[in-house]
């Protein structure tokens, strides 16, 4: 088996007295979409956060390829090529599409106009971002330089994706992306999803969804009490038993299951 | 993996009819905008056309009712002159303003670093050039120090700079001793420091240094805020400071760079207000941090932050020195002038408000 993509062990995160997260596991492998499940408070954003570097652990190891990492922020993470979609997206609504696309890593001209005047190369950029967007098939929008916030929540979801996808070479975090939209839209980040995993970039998806977890996962992390509760194949288990272990109310199948 | 070569999951069972669907999208009745709506997307792409109509509607007005006088040369260049000063503590109002701060403290900075250009000059004896250099260079010390009260202790931008402004009055008070500078003093010791005073004449058109020295800066400022990393950082960070952080800009250090920038525009604005003015006096601009508030918001650059272009306070610095100038030449008493920018102001907040609900 080749090595994981990340690979958590042992990692305690306390805040006072409460421990968030409770010598927990994590693994993600290359080319799938890992769903990671639990109930409120179980403590699943806090171990995602703590992969990429918005919380640091206490305690315990994170590999990424095999490489122990410590990151301090999620600047750092995003350097290494991990990229993540915020629940909230954290766009600029007043800005463009393509400016939105480079925030932080604008590129700028060739030659004197770019190193002295620092000036930014938006043909470039504009034309990087239709591309990424057309690839993603999402060039339903008029203008590439029409601000954020006059897209739908689909749109602009899609932006984020399509942000994510374009700069991400490890793996990509995707917290709750289906959660503020409707059916249909739901349904074309699903398919988004499926493009990304289909370029072989991994996914760590965070859902309520169970519908859209069974859909896509390839194995669904079962978070519950601040670990690792199992990890589960969702072709081996219905959604009524995910919904049982992650509440308790049923004992969980070994920890090798998926 | 394997499905990935087949085409996209039909999804869940509820899903089926989709396919079916309507493949229009809700479109409310999108062709049967009103002229209104159209007015209103247009000024929301173009958020500068406001102060420019306004500009433009009020030129023509006040050229009709107080006739050939106005449009004279000599008159148009005289606003230019007469808003010179107000217009570079705007340009740098508009910086803090667009990253959805305030800064009551701009024209405190920009009297203070005169002063202490003119003390050291004049009675110190410093070469003039280092004068201004240490002027300068205490105007970003002022605008960090605002900064970094705002990134590192979080404190809101009115508050520190309400403070701060206080602190940088009663400091020039102190160093001015609470005296002017004369200006035949500055003329015998250290007559660079008047240099943005001086002027010359194109066709009845007397065009001072500090006029053009207002237009150069708000340029720059232009193109360091839509042409550069670093300016699109700054709206981002007025627009959603959080989704900033999130997508990776350092906010605090953007921010403190603005803030100090700003500082150094009002600490330029202090070096051409002596020859603007002709002299160094503690008690003038007292009033200059709410003009370039008022430049800058009826310059439609949103005081909630990430709107609005720089250029707009520009105009709407002009829009004041018009009207000023066109009431006066009307005969109107000065009342009415303070009375006619207090409705423009309320005018241009309330336009703001409006383009702002815009819709998709």
């Amino acid at each position: 088996m080749t090595t994981p993509v990340v690979q958590a062990r042992g990692i305690v995160k306390r805040y006072g007295h409460v421990t968030a997260i409770d010598h927990s596991d994590f693994e993600l492998r290359a080319g799938e979409v890992l769903a990671v499940i639990g109930d409120n408070g179980a403590g699943k954003s806090s171990i995602v956060k703590a992969i990429c570097g918005a919380t640091i652990p206490d305690e315990g190891e994170i590999l990424i390829e095999g490489k122990p990492v410590k990151f301090s922020s999620p600047i750092e993470a995003r350097d290494m090529g991990i990229e993540i979609v915020y629940q909230n997206l954290a766009l600029s609504p007043a800005l463009s599409i393509a400016d939105n696309m480079f925030t932080g890593r604008e590129i700028r001209k060739k030659g004197w106009m770019g190193k002295i005047l620092r000036m930014l190369d938006k043909p470039a950029m504009e034309k990087f971002a239709r591309d990424k967007l057309t690839e993603l098939g999402l060039m339903t929008v008029q203008s590439i330089k029409q601000p954020v916030e006059t897209l739908s929540g689909g749109q602009r979801q899609g932006v984020a994706v399509a942000r994510a996808a374009a700069f991400a070479s490890k793996f990509i975090i995707m917290d709750e992306p289906t959660a503020a939209l409707g059916v249909k839209e739901s349904r074309k980040v699903l398919e988004l999803i499926q493009d990304v995993r289909a370029r072989g970039i991994p996914i760590i998806l965070i859902s309520h969804n169970m519908p859209h977890v069974f859909e896509v996962a390839d194995r669904i992390h079962i978070h519950r009490l601040g670990k690792r509760l199992c990890t589960i194949d969702p072709k081996d288990y219905t959604m009524s038993d995910a919904v049982a272990f992650m509440t308790g109310a049923k004992e969980p199948p070994a920890q090798d299951a998926a | 993996m394997s499905d990935t070569t087949t085409p996209a999951s039909k999804g869940q069972d509820f899903e089926q009819t989709l396919d079916q669907s309507d493949t229009q999208v809700a479109s409310f009745e999108t062709d049967q905008h009103t002229v209104l709506e159209r007015i209103q997307h247009l000024l929301h792409n173009n958020p500068t056309l406001v102060p420019v109509i306004v500009l433009v509607i009020s030129l023509i007005a006040f050229g009709l009712i107080a006739g050939g006088k106005f449009f004279s040369a000599f008159n148009l260049s005289l606003i230019l002159q007469q808003v010179s000063i107000i217009g570079i503590l705007a340009a740098a109002q508009s910086l803090i303003i667009i990253t959805a701060g305030i800064d009551l403290s701009v024209a405190a900075i920009m009297v203070l670093m005169s002063v202490v250009m003119g003390n050291l000059a004049v009675f110190a004896g410093v070469p003039s050039g280092l004068a201004i250099l240490v002027g300068l260079a205490g105007g970003v010390g002022a605008g960090v120090m605002n900064g970094w009260f705002i990134t590192r202790i979080k404190l809101p931008p009115f508050i520190t700079t309400l403070g701060t402004w206080s602190i940088f009055y009663a400091l020039l008070l102190w160093l001015s001793g609470a005296q002017s500078i004369r200006g035949q003093d500055i003329d015998t010791n250290a007559p660079f420091l008047k240099f943005f005073g001086a002027a010359f004449n194109i066709g009845g058109a007397r065009i001072t240094l500090s006029a053009l020295l207002m237009i150069v800066v708000f340029i720059v400022l232009w193109f360091m805020l839509n042409k550069t990393a670093w300016g699109r950082h700054v709206y981002a960070i007025g627009d959603d400071k959080e989704a900033a952080d999130l997508s990776g800009i350092r906010t605090d250090r953007t921010l403190l760079s603005v803030y100090g920038l700003a500082g150094f525009v009002c600490a330029l604005g202090g070096w051409a207000s002596i020859g603007r003015v002709g002299s160094i006096s503690p008690q003038s601009f007292y009033e200059g941090n709410l003009d370039s508030i008022t430049a800058v918001v009826i310059g439609g650059i949103s005081l909630f932050g990430g709107r609005g272009s720089i250029m707009g306070a520009l105009f709407g610095a002009l829009i004041v020195g018009v009207f000023r100038s066109g009431l006066r030449l009307s005969g109107v008493d000065v009342l009415w002038q303070v009375f006619a920018i207090g409705w423009l102001i309320i005018i241009a907040v309330a336009i703001d408000q409006w383009i702002r609900r815009v819709s998709a």
